[in-house]
């Protein structure tokens, strides 16, 4: 399967849209508010917003790629037909991929408790 | 067919970072539609509403593509202008790549405010595929009733009470004008069955001339269902048959899916908040009024796809 075509790849040059700043003036910001590099809000991290984490189990895994198809944040991560890991900085926890995972191998855990284990084990240490 | 292995090679165009609610159904549909495009070039139009609002915050952008951004009621009218633009270049030479014209837009933004435009576009023949995100209301304003919500549906403009039991009127039936303009494609999906989004999505975009898509895209917070459960909640939708699968190529209707028992309206309706109220007691006869209505447009269709109208085994 072809990857996507060269114009648009091209579209970004990776400088011109600058992050925003409440002190900015209307001509430091692009023309016509144009975005320049495709995909940049990738670079905006919307994981912070979860409450609750998907946890992979590789054993349980057969790597029917649902979670993949159904993850409206595209934070699973496929790498050649297989599950590969869950992107963490976008994902927002919504469970949806533990819900359609036939063979229950995405746990939903508490983003509280995963904190708590690990403040313990920063004790410990 | 391809197989989940082979599509999840295809570049991902809309990536993580956009601002839609976790959970939100646009995310999921969109990702199946662009995954659909693979290799080619494609350009994105969309109507105001939850998915441009929450995907172009500016200076950020969660598309991989081309993208126009545009108003709440031009989005046929906008997507059409650039194909006829790319059409001019490339006859010119100015443009040598092959291109594809997406517009997605809400049911507030195609079944309503864009009607006219989606129809103008439609019937000047453009080479473009419109994608419609049926939430069943205008989600991104606060949930106001549009002529997609299902009667009794409780929104903040038919606010179900004392006065009125939810939305008075029933849907009105878009895939049916739009296969009314009798152009090469025009499809109903929803996706619970990825496997029809995607073929529906291929044929799309393969057509020569303008296709139509109206995909049941649920709104966890406008329907007030428990968020994990999307697939779900959209499966009933079709296992009701409040929503069916149908396409109507070159002007042809045909089902693509009859659910095996007669399955009753109230498990769609039950799991979601803004039908609450269609339970209390008293009000059997609306839901009741409710299923003679998906009963009877079920046999109506099935009639126009050349089918035994007929309702399936209790
Ligand atoms: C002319 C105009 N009127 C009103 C609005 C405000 N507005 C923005 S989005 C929206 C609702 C969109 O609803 P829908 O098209 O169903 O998309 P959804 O958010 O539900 O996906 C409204 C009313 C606008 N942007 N432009
Ligand atoms: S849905 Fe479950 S089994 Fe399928 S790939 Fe994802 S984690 Fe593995
Ligand atoms: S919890 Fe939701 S956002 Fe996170 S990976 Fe699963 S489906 Fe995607
Ligand atoms: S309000 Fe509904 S449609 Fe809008 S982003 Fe949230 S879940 Fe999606
Ligand atoms: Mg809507």
């Amino acid at each position: 399967m072809t990857q996507y075509g060269p114009l648009n790849r091209n579209l970004g040059s990776g400088t011109r849209t600058k992050a925003v700043r409440s002190d900015m003036k209307w001509h430091e910001l692009t023309r016509a508010g144009n975005i320049y590099e495709p995909g940049n809000a990738n670079s905006y991290e919307t994981g912070d917003w979860r409450s609750i984490r998907p946890v992979w189990n590789k054993e349980r895994c057969i790597n029917c790629l649902f979670c993949w198809r159904y993850c409206p944040d595209a934070s699973v991560i496929a790498k050649d037909g297989k599950f590969e890991a869950f992107d963490y900085k976008h994902c927002k926890g919504c469970g949806i991929c533990a819900k359609v995972c036939p063979v229950n191998a995405i746990d939903m855990v508490s983003e509280d408790e995963i904190e708590k284990v690990k403040e313990a084990n920063k004790d410990e240490n | 067919m391809a197989t989940l292995k082979e599509l999840s090679k295809v570049e991902e165009r809309f990536v993580g970072g956009h601002r839609l609610c976790a959970g939100c159904g646009h995310g999921i549909t969109v990702r199946m539609i662009l995954n659909a495009a693979e290799g080619s070039n494609v350009v994105v139009g969309c109507a105001t509403g939850c998915l441009e609002v929450a995907s172009t915050i500016y200076p950020y952008t969660a598309w991989r593509c081309s993208f126009i951004h545009n108003a709440f009621e031009n989005a046929g009218a906008t997507i059409s202008g650039v194909e006829a633009a790319y059409r001019a270049l490339k006859k010119k030479g100015k443009v040598k790549e092959d291109f594809k014209f997406i517009a997605f837009g809400g049911d507030g933004g195609t079944y309503d405010i864009g009607l006219q435009s989606l129809s103008g576009a439609m019937e000047r023949g453009h080479n473009i595929v419109y994608v419609c995100l049926d939430n069943e209301a205008y989600m991104n304003t606060g949930i106001q009733r549009s002529s997609a919500t299902p009667t009794g549906a409780d929104t903040t403009t038919s606010p179900a009470g004392k006065v009125i039991p939810g939305k008075q009127q029933p849907r009105k039936d878009l895939t049916a004008i739009m296969a009314a303009h009798n152009i090469p494609y025009v499809a109903q999906t929803a996706i619970n069955n990825w496997q029809d989004v995607h073929k529906k999505a291929k044929k799309a975009l393969e057509v020569e001339g303008p296709a139509f898509i109206n995909v049941l895209s649920p709104c966890p917070r406008g329907w007030r269902y428990n968020t994990p459960d999307i697939v779900e909640i959209t499966k009933l939708a079709v296992e009701t048959r409040f929503w069916p699968l149908f396409e109507v190529e070159n002007g042809k209707w045909k089902l693509n899916y009859k659910p095996k028992k007669y399955v009753p309206i109230e498990e769609f309706l039950k799991p979601q908040g803004r039908f609450r109220h269609l339970f209390k007691p008293g009000n059997e006869h609306l839901i009741k009024a409710i299923q003679e209505e998906i009963d009877s447009r079920w046999l109506a269709l099935l009639e126009r796809c050349g089918e035994t109208p007929e309702l399936p085994p209790r």
